[in-house]
């Protein structure tokens, strides 16, 4: 996903342990509450299983997973962020999700080279508005099939 | 004018337009005096000139156009119905058959369409001159002739209106030179006219006038009670006309048929108003209109979504029911249980509403039949039965390439050449029979063939070449067994390989993509009478009957078509074999498979003296899936997991129950080596 708006991005922000994280809006479907889940067996670890979305079953992953960052349990403000990107339709678990903001294309800086324990290949870029660091997604990235079938080959090794 | 959005349903019409032609054409083969069927023919083509000339697809209108101008010549007995004629025809519903399908990827429709017109130009102006009339050839603009010819149906009309006592003049008209607007003159005189008398004929047609594709002087042929005198008067009275001169018409003079018969609606329905005598076409256009006005174009995805948000309804109806339960209100349980009811009404149709006739497949194979047949030189009657039997789109969609196969293998091997049935004292025309009907919660196809049937000795010679199967198991096979020999991956019985089939796809892919549709092929075959493909099919893949069980705590479900039966088994009457847990069922040694391992569910301790086993099969293999209990039998959606999960092992699907939550469906032939 290259740099597709010139001008500014509106972005939804959500929380993943004490950082803030945004995706392009046009990319987010709508926002859950946390559901039952039905574990699917076999997936790679961080894809929590499938829900039923208003009648469309549809995979859920868990964010914190996908970034190696430590897990904890779900609260009231755990949210499913249902992103559709490529003809998938996945739901993201994060903790929790508020805010809608613009964000200038001038303040998005390229990714550093390292940011906290995420992959530096998901992010596509870190955005600074008054005092808050904002950490834009490649959700291209995040949701790459070619990663999780590297994962899972991985994790069965 | 913007079509594009359109263009879906130009598509779809042009290929229903296409498909009665094609029929139609096929029928005529068989019955060639039949003029009945050259009207529809010419109906749907005609219509279809209309559409694609609408939307600006040139040539392809352009060929429909010369197509119809053969049709033309027919219906007017000019020209008579031939074998090679058909063929040209044929090949031009397929030239047109490629532009439709040219335009539904995106294209143009545009195709080099030289040779066939060609071909149909010669076929309209050679054979019609056997006839013997003087009639002109037929070009889009024609020049102002003298020449005025008649189809059968006008001259009934003029014959009747001498009969009637009326005139009948021959009326020419010649508008000034500087005249700008022609066919707002031509308008007034045919308005003039229209008041006291009917035109029956124009030359050039009244398309061509109202195109102002015409010099100055156009000629009509008319019907009135009025004098010379006074017509000439009145014409004259429109401004702007130069000349106009009236003679009498002499109708035996130019009673021959017009080699090209008007398209001209106008005409054409003031002669049905006129004529006493009614044609067959003047009522089925009416009819037809009827009929589709009843149907109604609906997506296939708006339909899933429905389906969608009707299963949330059912399962908010579940939680109400169980509410009314709970409150034990005789009101409400009396509205809920009436919703019930409608719900379930409602299911019902959004269910048949998927249905469509097989026909829709079936009716590609008579084109095809013929085509093979002749580029064989055999002699092949195709039958077709129970193409009105309903199956869901999403089975429709799939089992057309199969049948193709099945057909052309039918063909190509099953059926022998004339000289060689004759000689085995069979009637020279081989059989084909395609049949479709329901059985219980199936759709069964059957192909069959009255041919040379399967040879067994040929069949296990090349099995054995082949490797499929060594001598010693050659021997004990049988009949059946043999039969499926040629499913087997990379088989083909015929001695050559042939272009017809042969090439590399064999019956094995056939026999693949129909069990990977929940269905299952069977042959039956007697060598030197016949051969008969039966293939049973789910009536919709989009709802299936499965067995929910629950292992621990999550329920999945296991389709119906793979179980043989449930059982429970005490764990002392297990046996090991090769450290692998098997039971004895019914004789057959068979292998169990833990789906709390399979699954890496988290086990809890277990101190039950008995296992809950679901026998399932894969061909004649079995396993027994060990759960911890059944829940029951239940028909549920089918849903995919999303493009995001797609190779899960062992998982086929999701379908979502009765409390919201997501049950997996099995795949149990995964499981089954």
């Amino acid at each position: 996903m290259s740099v597709e708006v010139v001008n500014d991005v509106k972005v939804i922000v959500f929380r993943l342990k004490d950082e803030e994280y945004g995706v392009p809006v046009e990319y987010v479907g709508s926002i859950e509450r946390m559901q039952d889940i039905t574990r699917v067996p076999r997936a790679p670890k961080f894809v929590k299983g499938v829900i039923n979305l208003r009648g469309v079953v549809t995979p859920i992953i868990d964010l914190r997973e996908r970034f190696g960052i430590e897990e904890s349990t779900y609260s009231e403000s755990t949210r499913i962020i249902i992103v559709s990107i490529d003809d998938k339709d996945v739901g993201m678990i994060v903790d929790g999700a508020n805010d809608v903001v613009d964000v200038a294309e001038s303040d998005i800086e390229p990714p550093p080279e390292v940011v906290g324990s995420v992959n530096v290949d998901y992010i596509r870029g870190v955005a600074k508005i008054n005092q808050r660091l904002l950490i834009l997604l490649n959700l291209d990235k995040v949701l790459s099939n070619d990663e999780i079938s590297d994962l899972s080959t991985v994790e069965k090794s | 004018m913007d079509t594009t959005q359109y263009l879906e349903v130009f598509i779809d019409e042009s290929k229903e337009n296409l498909q009665v032609v094609n029929d139609k054409l096929l029928e005529l083969e068989k019955e060639p005096a039949d003029l009945s069927i050259v009207n529809e023919i010419f109906r749907s083509a005609h219509t279809l000139k209309g559409m694609s000339a609408t939307m600006g697809y040139e040539d392809l209108a352009d060929l429909t156009h010369k197509l119809e101008n053969v049709l033309d010549a027919v219906r007017n007995e000019q020209i008579n119905v031939s074998a090679e004629m058909l063929d040209v025809l044929l090949e031009s519903v397929e030239y047109l058959e490629e532009m439709i399908m040219d335009i539904a990827g995106g294209g143009e429709g545009s195709k080099d369409v030289s040779s066939i017109v060609h071909n149909l130009q010669l076929i309209e102006a050679g054979e019609s001159l056997s006839t013997g009339t003087e009639s002109k050839p037929e070009s889009g603009s024609t020049k102002n002739g003298s020449t005025l010819s008649f189809d059968q149906f006008e001259q009934t009309v003029l014959k009747q209106a001498k009969a009637d006592q009326q005139h009948i003049f021959h009326i020419k008209i010649s508008l000034q030179d500087d005249c700008l607007l022609k066919a707002a003159r031509v308008y007034m005189v045919f308005e003039v006219l229209g008041q006291d008398g009917e035109v029956i004929k124009s030359l050039p047609t009244v398309e061509e006038l109202e195109d102002e594709n015409f010099d100055e002087s156009f000629e009509v042929v008319y019907i009135t009670k009025e004098s010379p005198e006074e017509i000439e008067a009145k014409v004259k009275k429109v401004s702007e006309i130069n000349e106009v001169s009236v003679s009498l018409f002499d109708l035996d003079a130019s009673n021959e048929p017009d080699e090209k018969s008007i398209d001209d609606s106008k005409v054409q329905s003031k002669q049905k108003k006129k004529s006493t005598q009614s044609k067959d076409e003047t009522n089925e256009p009416q009819k037809k209109q009827a009929v589709s006005n009843k149907t109604i174009r609906v997506n296939i995805e708006r339909l899933d979504v429905l389906m969608n948000l009707f299963e949330e309804l059912v399962i908010d109806r579940g939680r109400l029911e169980q509410i009314s339960q709970e409150l034990d209100h005789n009101d409400l349980k009396g509205t809920v249980e009436h919703m019930s009811r409608i719900s379930g009404d409602l299911q019902n149709i959004i269910l048949t509403m998927r249905m469509v006739p097989i026909d829709q497949v079936f009716n590609r194979f008579p084109r095809m039949v013929r085509q093979l047949a002749r580029d064989l030189g055999k002699d092949i009657e195709l039958e077709i039965e129970g193409a009105e039997t309903e199956l869901d789109r999403t089975v429709i969609d799939e089992i057309g390439d199969p049948l193709v196969h099945l057909i052309r293998n039918a063909i190509d091997h099953g059926i022998e050449m004339p000289e060689e049935r004759k000689k085995n004292g069979k009637s020279e025309t081989g059989n084909l029979l395609l049949k479709a009907y329901h059985s219980g919660n199936h759709v069964f196809v059957e192909i069959k063939d009255n041919g040379q049937g399967i040879n067994r000795e040929k069949v296990l010679e090349k099995a054995i070449s082949n490797g499929v199967v060594t001598d010693e198991q050659a021997d004990g096979m049988s009949q059946n067994q043999v039969n499926e020999l040629i499913m087997a991956s990379g088989f083909s019985t015929a001695d050559q390989i042939s272009d017809i089939s042969g090439r590399g796809v064999g019956l094995d892919v056939v026999k693949n993509t129909i069990e990977s549709l929940g269905g299952s092929i069977s042959i039956d075959s007697e060598y030197g009478v016949g051969t008969t493909f039966s293939i049973q099919l789910p009536l919709t893949l989009s709802i299936i009957s499965v067995m929910l069980v629950v292992v621990e705590e999550e329920i999945y479900a296991v389709p119906l078509s793979s179980i043989i039966e449930t059982a429970v088994i005490k764990k002392e009457e297990v046996m090991k074999a090769h450290n692998k847990e098997v039971i004895d069922f019914r004789g057959s040694i068979v292998p169990l498979v833990h789906l709390s391992e399979v699954f890496e569910v988290n086990t809890l301790d277990d101190d039950s003296q008995h296992y809950s086993v679901v026998i399932v099969r894969k061909g004649d293999k079995m396993a027994g899936l060990v759960v911890d209990s059944f829940i029951g039998q239940q028909e549920i959606v089918l849903k995919g997991l999303g493009n995001y999960l797609n190779d899960i092992f062992a998982i086929s699907g999701a379908t979502i129950l009765g409390n919201g939550q997501v049950a997996l469906i099995i795949d149990s032939n995964a499981l089954i080596k």
